[in-house]
């Protein structure tokens, strides 16, 4: 089948590239040089900053996220403005990249807008300690930026599917509202709250533009590793280097996304 | 009438919505400010609004018109590989061998777990190849985006394809005379338009949006054009970064009327993540 052969040749082929790519030299012979590349004190906190970027923001988008999932549930599921709010994260969580970069430059850059009322008006520099937007730091709020909107979109309808009869029976055997959230509402959720905060780390981690847009020098996470092993021509062999970072991402992802799998599993068993 | 008790009472609903709403709205708004500043005068108008407009994307601005119809061809190759490869795929696993459906369900949602950055790397090598072949020109990226929007691309159409009775369709389009070619186009796809439009259009808005991979193989596509034109005029980047928001968010207000049009004929509980 034709579908068979494109998906080899574009996504099969590919990955086994990049991950094998990890394992030889330049000249093609196999070695474990370029995989013991990842014990480098710079690819190791590369991977740290990383690991501690995406759990921050994977945790506050989650929480933050779903306080707007438990907003949105008294909304009608056809109305305007659950039309708009989906809309509108579809678009924050999945296609802003570089665009939200623009948007943060303009929103806390040295000049922007506020920044410059914080200065104006209350007299608070942000930037007193330097100029943290184009740096590690400054990532974290764009991240959040997109990491809400794609908790809305996985965590809405596991907050959809709670059954009304439940709070009915909780309120018929004398419960009250704290009884019913916390002994049967977060009890159910948690698998799927869990396994939204999972898929949100697996997000943060594995995205590249709006950090690629944002600092043009330095790379301080792995896909900024990759950027700077792919682009470099000083340093002969780097393209290896590249494929042990890949091979590194994947084993990351493959270990993210099985733990989500199995909440997903989990969770389903409440939602029939 | 008393409020099912997991519901948030009004206030708090409009105090979590709002605060979160606002939040989110500032970095918007400061990009719309950012893009009515007048320099160094200070003040605001409309002067690059109607600057870039009136100029009709002359000079500096030919690079975004061009990379704006990369992108929109890319949009078109994409589209075109779901159109006639994925969506007949489908078809054929779906009617011929069921068996193979949980297979291709793992096939299609995998590109979620594998970063585009990483893709790019076993990609390039794929691609010097490819070069060789076919050329370097632009379109040659439609094959990777074909692979980037596939869990999208699959989840719209699947959905569609669950909430019709495609084999008895079928069926009895075939005891009633028809060919493959007609029960294709006369029956099959009429019925599963929604699902093909939604996929066809979540294809363009991830098209449009795509960096990662267009960067690093040195393809100019809308999106590096931005970061290369923010670099000499950050304000025209920003005002085509609102044009571009804009329209991905119409198009998936247009998927989202798609689904709710059908809605009321069968809902599959999304529990796999809606990505």
């Amino acid at each position: 089948m034709p579908f068979a052969a494109y998906v080899v040749l574009f996504l099969l082929v590919p990955t086994l590239i990049a991950v094998g790519s990890g394992f030889v030299d330049e000249s093609g012979v196999f070695t474990l040089d370029t995989v013991a590349a990842l014990g480098n004190p710079v690819v190791r906190d590369a991977f740290a900053a990383s690991f501690g970027l995406s759990a921050l923001t994977a945790v506050v988008g989650a929480i933050v996220g779903a306080l707007a999932c438990y907003g949105l549930l008294g909304a009608r599921e056809n109305g305007p403005l659950r039309a708009v709010v989906d809309s509108l994260s579809g678009v924050l969580a999945q296609f802003g990249g570089v665009m939200l970069a623009f948007a943060f430059v303009a929103t806390i850059g040295i000049q922007g807008l506020v920044t410059v009322i914080l200065r104006d008006t209350f007299g608070v520099d942000i930037f007193a300690d330097g100029v943290w937007l184009y740096e590690l730091p400054g990532l974290v709020l764009p991240y959040i930026y997109f990491q809400v909107p794609l908790m809305i979109i996985t965590f809405l309808p596991a907050l959809q599917a709670l059954n009304p009869h439940w709070a009915e029976a909780n309120a018929t055997l004398g419960g009250n509202r704290a009884t019913y959230w916390f002994r049967i509402a977060f009890p159910v959720l948690a698998p799927s709250f869990l396994g939204s905060l999972l898929l949100l780390f697996a997000n943060a981690f594995s995205s590249y533009a709006t950090a690629a847009a944002l600092t043009s020098q330095g790379s301080q996470i792995v896909p900024l590793q990759i950027r700077s092993a792919l682009t470099s021509e000083t340093l002969l062999g780097r393209e290896n280097l590249a494929g042990a970072l890949a091979l590194g991402m994947i084993l990351v992802m493959f270990v993210v996304m099985s733990g989500y799998s199995a909440l997903q599993a989990r969770a389903a068993r409440w939602q029939r | 009438m008393k409020a099912v008790a997991h519901t948030p009472t009004r206030l708090a609903r409009g105090l979590i919505l709002g605060s979160i709403g606002l939040l989110f709205a500032i970095p918007i708004v400061a990009m719309v400010e950012f893009t009515l500043r007048r320099g160094l005068a200070g003040g605001h108008d409309l002067s690059r609004w109607t600057a870039l407009f009136q100029g009709g994307f002359a000079g500096p601005y030919r690079s975004v018109l061009v990379a704006l119809g990369n992108s929109v061809g890319l949009a078109v190759g994409t589209v075109s590989i779901v159109l006639l490869l994925l969506v007949p795929t489908l078809l054929l696993v779906h009617l011929r061998f069921p068996r193979l459906r949980r297979v291709m369900e793992f096939v299609c949602i995998l590109p979620i777990s594998i970063p585009a950055i990483v893709l790019v790397v076993g990609l390039a090598p794929v691609y010097s190849v490819l070069a060789r072949l076919l050329g370097s020109g632009v379109w040659t990226l439609a094959f990777a985006y074909g692979i980037t929007v596939l869990p999208f691309a699959y989840r719209a159409i699947q959905t569609n394809l669950d909430g019709v009775d495609v084999c008895t369709l079928s069926e009895a389009a075939r005891t009633l005379g028809a060919g493959w070619v007609s029960v294709l186009v006369r029956v099959l796809i009429p019925n599963l338009r929604r699902g093909i439009l939604a996929g066809a259009f979540i294809s363009v808005a991830v098209v449009l949006g795509e960096f990662t991979i267009a960067s690093l193989l040195n393809r100019i596509t809308l999106q590096t054009a931005l970061v290369v034109v923010s670099k000499a005029d950050p304000y025209t980047a920003v005002i085509l970064s609102l044009l571009a928001l804009t329209f991905a968010f119409l198009l998936l207000l247009v998927i989202g009327r798609l689904g709710t049009v059908r809605a009321g004929s069968r809902r599959r509980p999304t529990t796999g993540g809606q990505l």
